[in-house]
C-alpha cells in the first residue's frame, strides 16, 4: 500500500500540493506514481518564472520504461525547481513527499486549490488504477 | 488466400475506403509486369542515362567509393534497410551504428550522434524543431537561415514545420557570397541561425563569428556542413568560442553513390546538454548482468512507440543501409583520406574554375574563399548551353535561375576529386566551342 500524507492536496493525475508558510505550494508526484513508474532516469523542469495554468504541461519525468508529463495542479507562477533533481532524479522514487518535491509555485488565485482532492479521496483514486 | 479470409476479390479487402478517395487507374503506371520485363525495361532505362560527365553538385556529390564498402554493405548480416526491431538481439547492427555514431561525433567534435536521419534536408528541418525545443530561454520559435542555405533544404523545412509555428527568416548574401547579419533590437528573442558551411554557392562563411553573434543573442547555432569539408575544415563543435549546438547534413558524400536522388542519409549530432531532445534513435554502450560489454537502444523513452503523440519527433527509424556505407567510407578513408579527399576536391575545383572563366563573358559571382563548388556569372541564359553540353554527355552544373534570379544568368559547377585534368579540359573546350 502505498503512502498518502493526510495533510496533502493531490489531482487525479497523481500530482500532490502542499502549503507553505510563505503562501507559496510545493508539487510533486505520489508514492503511488513513482511506484507504477519505476525507476525514474531523468526528470525535466519547468524555467523558473514561467506562468502555468491549472492542469498545463510543465515537467516531464521520464523512467526506464515511460514517459510522464506532469501537469499543474493549480494555476500560478514557478519560484522554484529541486535542482538536485537533475543528477540524483530517484530522489523521487525514494522520498516522494520531501526530498523528491519537483518545483514551487506562487498561486495566481486563492480558490483554485479547492478542486484538488483530499487523502482519502486520491486514495480511492489510487486504487481504482 | 482470399478464401482463407473470406473474402471472394482483393478489392473487398479495401472496401473500408469511402469510393471518393479511390483511384481506379494509376495514370501512366500500367498493369503488371513479369520479374523478366521489368529487368528489361529497367535495364532500357537504364541505359538512357548514359555516363555522363558530371560537374553538377548543389547537394550531393560523385566520389570515389572504395570497393570494400559496398561489398561488406551487401553481406546478409547488414543488407537491412531499417532499424531492427527487438534492436537487442542483432548486436552487430547496433555496434555498427555506435561505431557510426562514434566517428560523426568525432568528425563533427560534437558530444552525442543519433543514428542518421532520412536525408540532409529533412535533418534540417528536424534540427529546427529540436531547437526550438531545446532553446528554452526563447519564446518565439523565430529561426534566421540566410538565402545560402540550399533552397530544397529551406522547402522541406518550411514544410515540416509549417504546422508547429516556426517563423522562418531569411537573410541575405553580400558580394562576396558571405550572409549579412541584420540589426536586431538588444532584447529580440531569437531561437536558432542556421548557417550553412560551405554554403549553397560553395562559399566559406565566417563560421566563428556568425556563431559568436548568434549566441551573443541567445540564440542556439545549428551548423550545416558538408561532411567531405570536416577533411580540412574546422568542425562545428569548434566554431567560435562555444562551438555550434546542432549539427546536420547530408552523409551521401561518405559512401553513397549519386541515384536519381536518393536513397542518402541525414546525419546529426548535438551537445549531451540537448540529447534528450535530439529525435531518431542512438545506440549505447553498456555492460550485461555477468559485465560483459553489449550495445543497446537508449534513451527510448522519448522516442513515439513509448511517448506517443509527446514523442521528440515521428522519426523512429534510420537509414541504416546507407549509415552502414558511409561508416565504412569514413573507416576506410580515415582523417588522413578524408584530407587528401577534400583537398583535391578543392584543387579540381580551383582548375575548373580557372579553365571556365578564361572563355568569353564567363566570370566567378562571388570574391569569397569555396570548397568544391563556385558560381559562375554569364552574359547568356545558362539553359541552352546545358541542353548542348548534355546532348555531348556532360552535365554542365546546376542553372541557378530558378531559386536567384537576381543573379541573372549564373551556373553553379563543381568538381570533386573524380574529375581528371582532362575532363575538365574537355568541359571547358565544349563551353568554349558553344560561346563563340
Amino acid at each position: 500500500m502505498s503512502k498518502i500524507p493526510q495533510e496533502l492536496k493531490y489531482t487525479r493525475t497523481h500530482e500532490w500540493l502542499r502549503s507553505l508558510p510563505d503562501g507559496n505550494v510545493e508539487i510533486g508526484i505520489s508514492d503511488h506514481a513513482q511506484e507504477e513508474l519505476g525507476d525514474l532516469v531523468f526528470i525535466e523542469l519547468p524555467q523558473v518564472g514561467r506562468r502555468l495554468t491549472a492542469g498545463e504541461a510543465c515537467a516531464v519525468i521520464e523512467s526506464v520504461k515511460a514517459a510522464s508529463d506532469i501537469y499543474a495542479p493549480i494555476a500560478g507562477t514557478v519560484v522554484a525547481t529541486n535542482e538536485q533533481l537533475a543528477q540524483s532524479p530517484e530522489l523521487v522514487n525514494h522520498d516522494p513527499y520531501g526530498n523528491g518535491w519537483l518545483m514551487r509555485l506562487k498561486p495566481a488565485q486563492a480558490s483554485d486549490q479547492e478542486a484538488l482532492l483530499s487523502a482519502e479521496a486520491y486514495g480511492a483514486v489510487a486504487e481504482a488504477g | 488466400m482470399l478464401a482463407l479470409l473470406g473474402v471472394r476479390e482483393i478489392d473487398a479487402l479495401f472496401d473500408e475506403i469511402p469510393d471518393a478517395l479511390r483511384v481506379s487507374q494509376l495514370q501512366g503506371v500500367g498493369p503488371g509486369l513479369s520479374e523478366l520485363e521489368i529487368m528489361q525495361l529497367m535495364r532500357a532505362r537504364a541505359n538512357c542515362d548514359g555516363a555522363p560527365l558530371c560537374f553538377l553538385g548543389a547537394g550531393a556529390y560523385e566520389h570515389h567509393i572504395p570497393a570494400p564498402v559496398w561489398s561488406t554493405v551487401t553481406r546478409g548480416e547488414f543488407y537491412s534497410a531499417y532499424t531492427p526491431y527487438q534492436a537487442e538481439a542483432s548486436q552487430g547492427t547496433l555496434q555498427s551504428i555506435y561505431e557510426y555514431q562514434s566517428m560523426m561525433v568525432s568528425l563533427t567534435a560534437m558530444q552525442a550522434s543519433n543514428a542518421s536521419l532520412y536525408d540532409g534536408a529533412t535533418a534540417l528541418s528536424e534540427a529546427c524543431l529540436m531547437a526550438v525545443r531545446a532553446n528554452r530561454r526563447s519564446q518565439s520559435a523565430r529561426i534566421l537561415w540566410p538565402r545560402s542555405v540550399h533552397p530544397h533544404y529551406r522547402q522541406v523545412a518550411q514544410t515540416t514545420a509549417a504546422g508547429q509555428g516556426l517563423q522562418f527568416e531569411t537573410l541575405d548574401y553580400d558580394r562576396s557570397g558571405h550572409c549579412v547579419l541584420p540589426e536586431l533590437a538588444a532584447d529580440a528573442d531569437l531561437t536558432a541561425l542556421v548557417i550553412a558551411q560551405p554554403n549553397f554557392f560553395g562559399v566559406l562563411e565566417d563560421v566563428h563569428a556568425l556563431t559568436d553573434w548568434a549566441h551573443a543573442r541567445g540564440a542556439l547555432v545549428i551548423a550545416l556542413v558538408n561532411p567531405t569539408s570536416l577533411g580540412v575544415l574546422s568542425p562545428p563543435g569548434q566554431w567560435g568560442s562555444a562551438g555550434a549546438d546542432i549539427v546536420v547534413g547530408e552523409g551521401q558524400p561518405l559512401g553513397c553513390p549519386l541515384s536519381s536522388g536518393g536513397p542518402y542519409f541525414g546525419f546529426m549530432t548535438t551537445r549531451l546538454q540537448f540529447v534528450r531532445q535530439m529525435p531518431g534513435r542512438i545506440a549505447g554502450r553498456t555492460l550485461d548482468l555477468d559485465g560483459r560489454p553489449g550495445f543497446t537502444l537508449t534513451l527510448q523513452a522519448r522516442e513515439q512507440h513509448i511517448r506517443r503523440a509527446k514523442a521528440t519527433s515521428n522519426i523512429c527509424t534510420n537509414q541504416g543501409l546507407l549509415m552502414m556505407a558511409g561508416t565504412l567510407y569514413l573507416a576506410l578513408m580515415g582523417a588522413q583520406g578524408l584530407e587528401r579527399v577534400a583537398l583535391t576536391c578543392m584543387a579540381r575545383t580551383q582548375e575548373l574554375v580557372q579553365a571556365l572563366c578564361a572563355l568569353p563573358g564567363v566570370r566567378l559571382a562571388f570574391s569569397a574563399p569555396r570548397f568544391h563548388e563556385a558560381v559562375l556569372l554569364f552574359d547568356r541564359p545558362i539553359a541552352p548551353f546545358l541542353q548542348a553540353l548534355a546532348a555531348q554527355g556532360i552535365i554542365g552544373g546546376l542553372d541557378l535561375s530558378v531559386h536567384y534570379p537576381e543573379l541573372g544568368p549564373a551556373l553553379l559547377v563543381c568538381a570533386t576529386e573524380t574529375r581528371t585534368g582532362a575532363d575538365i579540359e574537355r568541359y571547358a573546350r565544349a563551353l568554349g566551342e558553344l560561346l563563340t
